[in-house]
């Protein structure tokens, strides 16, 4: 409403500015034009049009855009024109030349202003024109745009050159950045095709610096001699490509390690409840995956209970799949892990064997197809930082989130009363005891606390993949080999080490492949821990020994 | 940990009986092994009758489909008796053992292979069909000699030992032990299933190998064929078990179970721990790679899959199930949890994870020496009932 309150009040302005000198022909123009719209061929028809979208009449912009869209018709009677909307009775009609409505008539009688594919382009470029005064900076952005699209696709010359013209007014009073930085390169674009070396090659030094696709592909087209007659000029552009490949490589690079950070925090999250079982209680949970599975269904659970509030489901499913899937843990532990102490693995196995139970469960609860759970608004999209570089939300949000997992779990651990007997019982199980604390209460909560986790880190997975029985196997492996990389018993090394294995991944992929590049991964782990058996970090000291 | 592994030594039989002799009174040829040799006769030369030549009307007629699913519970028994020997004797849990067991099978499979030579679908007389499919033009270097039975059969086992010989070198030598060394055999077979999914590796990448024709000339749907091949996988599974015996009695494997209770005090003593591990892993290696090539025949298909590390873990609660570190326990845990799966999948198709899954637990937590385990408590138990 106010948009459009702003643009009538600028549109009467133009009229009242422009006034005095165009006034007195403009009319009779407009209704000139108007008529003989009907009977021309195409490529009059588009001088008229083009002629019409200088005028800046008032309704020249509704007209334009009925035409584009089909809606306007001749009346065979009299050949008067009109912009119609189809109603129940015939065609509502509205005369163009004074927007005032022209009553019902039926549909016989009139008959089609028919256009074709380069009428329409010649319509969305000149109906861009009319965006170009728009208060509102995306609308300004993909009018330039529009506009642009017009010297790409070549057309009449004069055509271009009025484009020009407007460009470069408006590029004097825009005071948004980026759409200047569109005009800019825009008209630069434009400008490589200008026939004057000089020009051109003012244009390759304006571009030097851009990282558009289409400024890469023109420039790299311009070191050909074939399209490039002047070698200043070629020079100039192999120079420009150089030195726009040297920043397009270090966005690349930026990119890859971003790409890294979010595939390793995704490992960070698999382990880094692992750690906590495994590496302080030294008990191997070849479920752990099956609980990521839990707290990954637990999200698509809310996500039914709250249908209509997706962003809340998805902030409430973290808590309550740390509940689940620690109750889980819990259960786990009082009924299973608690008779295996000391024998891992025996552990490893009974683990094992209800991870195939839990995995037949949920198959049977939810049946074995995958089930999307949906992304919240604000986690879609991605934060544009210039044409190289982009980052989707979703990876920076679970990046951001598994920073956030590790910082309050590194609290719960260091600053908590739990934390403290956690500590204790990992260290000297028999001292612990003897000092009063209940260590088969510490252990249940232990699991529990590792099992939660990987309940939250399963609500995490549900945003990136589709959750199935089979999720969490996927990341058993993977998890394992990022706490024996960081070195077991160690929060800070399942950290280092599930990023690093993340960024060595993704610099690998586009080397080896996705495939290739795991297995040289993996290989290179199976060598590492040759090297060092007990991780980047190992305990040190009397905790060592146990 | 490992000291609930130990088992009581079997009783000694009379000298009339035995072959050779080992240590402390025990010999190749005990008790078990008796009865393991005498059923495995019985199997070998009335399973063939009955196929064969009792009419197919008769009750007593064993169906060709029985002598092939005997025949790979057969190569099974040997794969479980080779996770034995390293679990059971040495406290080596190899979560990687089918990867050895898939190597041996896709080693015979290249021969098959080569053996359907210009009857495949292409028609191509060197290259296999996938081969032609994705458009290669000549045979991969590592393809050659594979059309010669000798070489396939030596490659079933050069592959896998040489595979274990650098792995188990490398684990072993800078101490990986326990979980640590599960999990990296763990990652081995996963590095190798997904390697094998590729298809620019030339083993069929998904499909892997099938549509095998025949055997050294016999063809292998024919049920004298099928009959040989089951005949061969018991007297393989003899022949197996007679060797892991030896292995066990002699002084090698009485070295080998002192590693596996007390690995520092048997390095003290002066014993190299990671030759013997080596050996033992190697020769273990070895015996999976028989059972694949073995099992590969009968079932007529290789592929990837093998490699999962699931399958892997099933072989491992096959030992379990049966009762580790006695051999024919490994043996019998394979026969019994691979019937109750074929069962199983059959008649109730969604229970059979459930199962698998409770076996897992209830072993573990119950039943730690397996079904052999609580068998032996039984007789032992009887014997104090009646001397009392």
């Amino acid at each position: 409403m106010k948009a459009l309150l702003v643009a009538i009040l600028l549109t009467v302005a133009g009229c009242v500015f422009v006034g005095p000198a165009a006034a007195e022909q403009a009319p009779g123009s407009f209704a000139a034009a108007v008529a003989e719209l009907k009977d021309a061929g195409y490529s009059r028809k588009a001088e008229l049009i083009r002629g019409l979208a200088e005028q800046r009449r008032p309704g020249t912009k509704e007209l334009l855009a009925a035409l584009l869209e089909g809606n306007v018709y001749s009346r065979a009677s009299d050949g008067k024109v009109f912009i119609v909307a189809p109603v129940a009775s015939g065609y509502a009609l509205t005369d163009p030349l004074t927007g005032k409505s022209a009553g019902t008539e039926p549909v016989e009688g009139f008959e089609k202003v028919g256009i074709n594919n380069s009428l329409r382009r010649v319509l969305r470029s000149a109906l861009a024109q009319f965006d170009l005064s728009s208060p509102d900076t995306a609308a300004r952005l993909a009018a330039v745009k529009e506009m642009l699209r017009a010297f790409d696709e070549g057309g009449a010359p004069s055509g271009a050159a009025a484009t020009r013209t407007l460009l470069e007014e408006q590029l004097k009073k825009e005071r948004d950045a980026s759409v200047k930085h569109e005009i800019e390169t825009g008209l630069a674009l434009a400008a490589l095709g200008d026939s004057s070396p000089g020009q051109r090659l003012a244009a390759i030094q304006s571009l030097a610096s851009s990282l558009n696709p289409d400024v890469y592909n023109r420039l790299v087209a311009l070191r050909d001699p074939s399209t490039e007659p002047d070698s200043a000029v070629r020079a100039a552009a192999a120079a420009a490509v150089r030195h726009i490949d040297s920043w397009r490589k270090f966005y690349g690079v930026i990119e890859t390690l971003f790409f890294g950070l979010s595939l390793g925090s995704v490992l960070v999250l698999a382990a880094i409840g692992l750690a906590i079982t495994f590496g302080v209680m030294g008990v191997i949970n070849m479920a752990h995956g099956e609980l990521m599975m839990i707290g990954a269904y637990t999200a698509y659970v809310m996500q039914l209970l709250l249908p209509n509030a997706i962003g809340a489901s998805i902030i409430l499913a973290v808590p309550a799949a740390f509940l689940v899937a620690g109750l889980v843990g819990v259960l786990i532990e009082r009924f299973i892990v608690r008779f295996l102490y000391g024998r891992p693995l025996e552990t490893l196995l009974a683990t094992f064997g209800l991870s195939l139970i839990l995995q037949q469960v949920v198959r049977d609860i939810f049946t074995a197809n995958n089930r999307p759970v949906e992304s919240p608004s604000w986690m879609a999209g991605s934060l544009q930082v210039n044409d190289a570089l982009s980052i989707t939300y979703n990876r920076l949000v679970i990046v951001l989130f598994a920073l956030a997992v590790f910082g309050v779990l590194q609290l719960v651990l260091k600053r908590t009363r739990l934390g403290l007997e956690v500590r204790a019982v990992a260290q000297n199980r028999a001292m612990a005891r003897a000092m009063g604390v209940r260590t088969d209460w510490v252990d249940a909560l232990t699991f529990g606390l590792g099992s939660g986790i990987a309940g939250v880190a399963g609500v995490a997975l549900s945003q990136l993949t589709n959750v199935g029985p089979n999720l969490g196997q996927s990341y058993i492996v993977d998890s394992f080999m990022v706490v024996v990389f960081g070195g077991v018993g160690n929060l800070w090394g399942t950290l280092i080490g599930g990023m690093s294995l993340g960024v060595v991944n993704k610099i690998l992929e586009p080397y080896a492949g996705a495939v290739l590049g795991k297995i040289l991964v993996l290989v290179c782990l199976i060598l590492f821990i040759q090297r060092r058996p007990r991780g980047l970090f190992p305990q040190k000291g009397r905790a060592a020994e146990a | 940990m490992a000291s609930q592994m130990a088992t009581p030594p079997a009783p000694p039989l009379t000298a009339s009986l035995v072959g050779e002799r080992g240590l402390l009174g025990h010999t190749v040829l005990d008790r078990p092994a008796l009865t393991l040799l005498g059923l495995l006769a019985v199997l070998a030369i009335f399973v063939p009758l009955l196929n064969l030549e009792v009419p197919e009307t008769s009750a007593l007629h064993v169906t060709t489909y029985t002598v092939a699913l005997l025949g790979k519970y057969m190569t099974y028994a040997i794969l479980a008796l080779a996770v034995d020997l390293v679990w059971g004797y040495c406290g080596i849990l190899s979560l990687g053992h089918s990867a050895f067991f898939a190597l041996g099978g896709y080693a015979i499979g290249m021969y098959l292979m080569r053996e359907i030579g210009a009857r495949g679908v292409y028609g191509n007389p060197l290259l296999p069909d996938f081969m032609v499919f994705l458009n290669w033009k000549t045979l991969p270097w590592y393809w050659y000699g594979f059309d010669m039975f000798w070489f396939a059969a030596l490659m079933v086992c050069v592959v896998p030992g040489l595979l274990a010989l650098v792995f188990g070198w490398l684990a072993f030598r800078s101490r990986v032990t326990g979980v640590y060394l599960s999990i990296i055999t763990q990652a081995l077979t996963y590095a190798l299933m997904l390697a094998f999914f590729r298809n620019d590796m030339g083993f069929g990448g998904n499909n892997g190998f099938t549509d095998f024709k025949d055997l050294m000339g016999f063809d292998l749907h024919a049920p004298g064929t099928r009959v040989g091949l089951f005949v061969t996988s018991v007297v393989a599974l003899a022949a197996g078990y007679l060797a892991c015996r030896y292995v066990v009695i002699s002084r090698a494997g009485r070295v080998i179970q002192a590693i596996r209770d007390a690995e520092s005090r048997a390095r003290f003593l002066g014993y190299r721990a990671e030759s013997y591990k080596l050996w033992v892993f190697v020769f273990s290696a070895v015996l999976a790679g028989v059972a694949g090539a073995l099992y590969v025949p009968q079932v007529g298909i290789i592929n990837p899959g093998e490699f999962a590390p699931l399958n892997s873990i099933e072989l491992v609660i096959w030992v379990a199930v049966g009762g580790r570190g006695t051999l024919y326990g490994a043996v019998a845990g394979a026969l019994l949890v691979n019937y109750a799966k074929t069962y199983l999948t059959a008649a109730l198709p969604e229970m059979w994870l459930y199962a698998l899954g409770a076996l897992f637990v209830l072993v573990t937590v119950f039943l730690p020496r397996g079904v052999v385990g609580l068998a032996r408590a039984a007789t032992v138990g009887r014997r104090k009932v009646s001397r009392a």
